[in-house]
């Protein structure tokens, strides 16, 4: 059974069609990776599938549940998780707050207003080991203000994780790594795969080949390749030969 | 032991003893003055939750406290005296004023808030000057005050004192709870960044009409306790003059700070009474008094008061 489907997904903004008929299907235990030059359409996608834009028509299904039309928070609590290309984190909460808060979301009512949060046990463990997990553990007491670029990358993703999701959409995770650290996220995500789908959308070429099972090219809002990545590196190649089109 | 609750400790301590301190000093109008303070400061508190810990900067705040305290007169003057029955119409009334002016005015953030939490006070504001029923402009003087099991002891001397003592230690323990809740946290969450907390799984408005809707409520029981004390209301109480004075006092007394609120109220209406009684145009030291605080008392009086390795940013 395929955890997020998208299907026949079209958006215009007046005359510019940003999405034609996209139709992907990932799997459980998957990565699918986005990929296409500037522009393509692949930012707007992840907002219809984030829930900051709806579509014109078209379906996106979470575990064979619904979220069209839910709100973007909705369909956070429908196990749909997120990291955003440019680093979003609570500056004045610490590292373990971050993530404390993240696990709250799925850890009850929200609505409670007398009990110290930050002395809830429970949520702390989760936010711990899941620190842990990413490599944060030792810096749980820092502000997230003073954390490193790498360090927020990691928090960010953390954060994500937390919220028990179901699915992960990473919008360009890699994106101001140095070498090493890509290194260390890409290795931390391929152990991640295994029990949580994901759609990854990167520039990164050396981590989609390490790290996708499929691939779908995006040119001007269509799906015009999807395959393996070799399949799809020899189709775009084909394709930036005979079209001369700028594709990957 | 955290600074902060020594300082609660001796304000507390102080304002508990001050009606046995009183008599020995001989003022009746120093009590004035405190309950004067104690109610802008239960006022300031509930502003609090909404400007220090939700970041929703409201410049009509004092339309609640105005609206709390019209229900109050007008449940008094058609004959409902009992405190436990205000208490539950003043609730009421400012709940649901804030339900319906903060579901529209929390579509917006920032300077937009600002702006239509304004037009909202204006317009409660020119309400209360048409309800010629009940003194219009001039407002009303109120000839019966509200009882406790048909006692009066809460109208005047130590009993008004106490309830608004109390009323106070509520409010500044109940927000400081809530505060530090998992609803203040995600309040502080989307404070920091709306987006990212509703990326966590929180709709960012509806904790933001809560937060709302409470502090309306904290506001009104605060124009609950005014008429009980000045047994007089004015829509004056109500202006966006008076919301900016509580955002003053905020400030001032620091911002999402444990005693920040308390502090700022008894520093204003001290230096207004103080300064009031040397010369007519006070107002002319008060202006440069202000910037000289906000300039060299970042973060407010409460910060001031901190040791200095603890000054680091309020949460």
């Amino acid at each position: 059974m395929s955890t997020l489907e998208i299907r026949k997904l079209n958006k215009s903004f007046g005359a510019l069609t940003v999405s034609r008929d996209i139709s992907i299907s990932i799997g459980e235990g998957q990565c699918h990776a986005l990929i296409g030059p500037n522009g393509a359409g692949k930012t707007t996608l992840i907002h219809q599938i984030s829930g900051v834009l709806r579509p014109d028509s078209g379906h996106i299904l979470l575990d064979g549940q619904d979220i069209t039309q839910m709100s973007i928070s909705r369909r956070v609590q429908a196990g749909l998780g997120r990291t955003f290309q440019i680093t979003s984190v609570l500056p004045s909460f610490t590292a373990l707050e971050n993530t404390a808060i993240a696990a709250q979301a799925k850890a009850g009512s929200s609505l409670r207003f007398f009990r110290d949060a930050s002395r809830e046990t429970a949520l702390n463990e989760i936010a711990l080991s899941t620190l842990q997990r990413v490599g944060l553990a030792d810096r749980a007491a820092i502000p997230a203000a003073d954390l490193s670029h790498g360090e927020l990358r990691l928090l960010e993703l953390a954060i994500s994780l937390a919220g028990k999701p179901k699915f992960l959409l990473l919008d360009e995770p890699m994106a101001g790594l140095g070498r090493s650290e890509s290194v260390a996220l890409v290795a931390l995500l391929s152990e991640l795969r295994g029990s949580l789908p994901m759609l990854l959308v990167e520039h990164d070429m050396d981590a989609i080949f390490q790290l996708a099972d499929t691939v779908s090219l995006l040119v001007d809002g269509q799906v015009v390749a999807r395959g393996t990545p070799d399949e799809v590196r020899a189709d775009a190649a084909a394709r930036a030969a005979y079209l001369g089109e700028n594709a990957a | 032991m955290d600074r902060s609750l020594v300082t609660a400790a001796v304000l507390f301590g102080l304002l508990l003893a001050m009606p046995f301190l009183l008599p020995l000093i001989g003022s009746a109008y120093l009590s004035g003055l405190i309950i004067k303070a104690m109610l802008l400061a239960i006022a300031a508190i509930s502003l609090d939750l909404l400007i220090g810990h939700g970041g929703m900067i409201s410049l009509g705040h004092a339309a609640f406290v105005g609206v709390g305290a019209y229900a109050t007169a007008i449940a008094l003057e058609n004959g409902v005296d009992d405190i436990f029955l205000l208490l539950l119409i003043t609730l009421a009334v400012t709940g649901l004023t804030a339900l319906v002016s903060g579901s529209l005015a929390l579509r917006t953030s920032g300077l937009y808030f600002l702006m239509i939490t304004l037009a909202f006070g204006q317009m409660i504001y020119f309400t209360l000057t048409s309800l010629a029923a009940y003194g219009g402009d001039d407002g009303l003087t109120l000839w019966s005050l509200a009882t406790v099991f048909g006692s009066n002891v809460l109208q005047g001397g130590n009993g008004l004192y106490y309830l608004v003592l109390g009323t106070l230690f509520a409010t500044w323990w109940g927000v400081y709870r809530i505060s530090r809740s998992r609803f203040g946290r995600v309040l502080r969450a989307a404070r920091d960044n709306p987006e990212r907390a509703e990326v966590m799984g929180y709709p960012v408005v509806r904790f933001r009409l809560i937060a709302y809707m409470i502090a309306a409520m904290i506001a009104g029981v605060s124009g609950l306790l005014l008429v009980q004390h000045a047994e007089f209301v004015s829509p004056a109480l109500a202006t966006w003059q008076r919301s900016g004075d509580l955002i003053v006092v905020i400030v001032l007394g620091g911002l999402a700070t444990r005693n920040g609120a308390i502090l700022g109220a008894f520093f204003i209406v001290i230096v207004e009474e103080v300064l009031g009684s040397f010369i007519h145009e006070w107002r002319l030291i008060y202006g440069p008094l202000l910037v000289l605080m906000v300039l060299f008392a970042k973060g407010g009086i409460s910060h001031l008061l901190m040791p200095k390795g603890a000054k680091g940013y309020a949460s």
